[in-house]
């Protein structure tokens, strides 16, 4: 009997979801397991970085890595990967685009610092003890890793071979996704493992989206009582559907609320948030220049509401490093 | 009309005197871009910082152009587009205001000052109105100084044992 190919698991700057996402695979993580050995996840099984160190570069089938990067740590562990793999998937929006962790780009480290350790209301650290990076004890050196200004994809740190996009991937592309990659079956270098269509495509409220679209005031989910059939753009709700990449299912429409865009930009755009930005604000159904500043006032937060996941993967990347404090 | 632009800003020091910014002028085919032909014509003068890109519409322009302009070095980026009412294609010029007023506001939240980011109707007409918008966004963006976007590296040293203790 010929060796199982060998996969690894990795996970970065990630809330744990796209964990949770393989372990929805249900019974097919049961094909998966038949047909890989897993050699490295470090959530669910004892594998210890040393495991992985030892074994030959290109020795493991493929890496599985999510959450974005903006530690010394986790730059190190997945050039490590890099090494030993022969494929490199970006798994989640954190890996692809830079996720939630990439609204950070906000800020920079020492505002990150002082908010988790001086300014949280639910802090108590009265003598302001902040993390150090070293310390030497018993003639022992113990370290800690060093945060990042800014945070990075995975493919602004290593080459990456295949992206699964969303937050997190569904169980269907995910068991799709790694079939393929046993198969041999390959799509091109550098693909996004999802339809390139913008999620309208499958949306099942798209017969209700008007030809043309006029929106006069922008409403949150919290503030209006959803029809849940009738397309949401035409019900005033910033719905990031028509610029984003379809294949999720259209979960969030399902579940009567609005496409945040976790998917990301189908191939034919560089910039997902500003895209999104663009579409949307071209339907405001006004040409009166107070009236559509008052319209687009009423979006309290722009940058987290169109990079919500693609801050760190956008063409400015991060806030200006050195620009006046955000208010 | 003499040039402008040679003029020092009381209390500038000498760095911001040579300071030259860098601008992106995305100008409409029908109105702006011949309101700078016309300006040429007439040998009317105004600061050489811009470089003219030329779309049919300021409808055209994706504010990728935009994001881009700043990420690759630009300064400042400004938009010319017919006056209301006046766009050759009915609307586009709408979609840009309307495009406008979010992306300025998106652009002052990454930290670029709203100077550097202009929206202005320029009729094919109105040649001395471009030599005052030009003339003007280069002096307020010279008073700032360069856009300094560049993302420093943050490389990891080889491995966690060799980071120096502070």
């Amino acid at each position: 009997m010929t060796a199982k190919p060998k996969v690894a698991f990795y996970w970065c700057a990630s809330c744990g979801g796209c964990e949770e996402a393989v372990v929805d695979l249900a019974e097919k993580v049961l094909d998966v397991t038949a047909a890989v050995d897993i050699v490295f996840w470090p959530v669910a099984l004892d594998f210890k970085r040393k495991d992985v160190e030892a074994v030959a570069d290109g020795s493991l089938a493929a890496a599985f890595i999510n959450g974005a990067i903006r530690s010394t740590e986790q730059e190190e562990m997945v050039h490590m990967l890099r090494r030993k793999a022969q494929v490199v998937v970006a798994f989640g929006s954190c890996s692809h685009l830079g996720g939630i962790p990439g609204l950070a780009n906000l800020s920079d480290r020492e505002a990150v610092m002082a908010a988790a350790y001086r300014e949280s209301p639910s802090l108590v650290n009265p003598d302001g003890v902040m993390p150090q990076l070293g310390y030497d004890e018993n003639g022992h050196h113990v370290s800690l890793p060093e945060l990042y200004d800014t945070v990075r994809t995975l493919d602004q740190v290593i080459d990456v071979d295949y992206y699964l996009p969303g937050c997190a991937p569904t169980p269907a592309l995910i068991a799709n996704a790694v079939m393929a990659l046993l198969s041999g079956n390959l799509p091109a270098k550098g693909s996004v493992l999802a339809p390139d269509v913008a999620l309208c495509d499958e949306c099942p409220r798209q017969k209700t989206k008007p030809e043309k679209l006029a929106l006069g005031a922008f409403k949150r989910p919290s503030e209006v009582v959803l029809n849940e059939e009738e397309c949401l753009l035409a019900q005033g709700v910033l719905c990031l559907g028509a610029a984003t990449r379809s294949g999720c299912d259209a979960l969030c429409i399902k579940g009567n609320m609005p496409c945040t865009g976790c998917f990301g930009p189908t191939s034919r755009v560089r910039d997902h948030g500003i895209k999104a930005m663009s579409g949307i604000a071209s339907t405001i159904g006004s040409n009166d220049a107070a009236e559509i500043e008052k319209i687009v006032t009423a979006i309290p937060d722009p940058i987290g509401t169109f990079y919500r996941y693609s801050l760190a993967a956008s063409l400015l990347r991060r806030r200006r490093l050195g620009a006046p404090a955000a208010h | 009309m003499p040039e402008t632009t040679k003029e020092a800003a009381p209390g500038a020091t000498a760095a911001q005197e040579r300071f030259e910014p860098r601008i992106v002028a995305f100008f409409c085919n029908w109105c702006t871009y011949l309101a700078a032909d016309l300006a040429g014509t007439t040998r009317l003068k105004y600061a050489p910082n811009v470089r003219v890109v030329r779309v049919m519409c300021s409808g055209r322009i994706d504010p990728q152009f935009v994001l881009e302009a700043f990420a690759k070095g630009a300064d400042g980026v400004l938009i010319g587009g017919c006056h209301p009412g006046d766009c050759h294609y009915e609307s586009g010029n709408y979609k840009t205001l309307r495009r406008y007023a979010l992306l300025h506001r998106m652009l002052v939240e990454m930290g670029i000052e709203e100077e550097r980011f202009r929206l202005e109707w320029i009729s094919a007409s109105e040649a001395e109105p471009l030599r005052v918008v030009v003339n003007d966004m280069v002096e307020k963006i010279r008073a700032l100084g360069p856009l300094n976007l560049a993302i420093p590296s943050e490389r990891a040293p080889e491995h966690v044992e060799e980071v120096a203790v502070p």
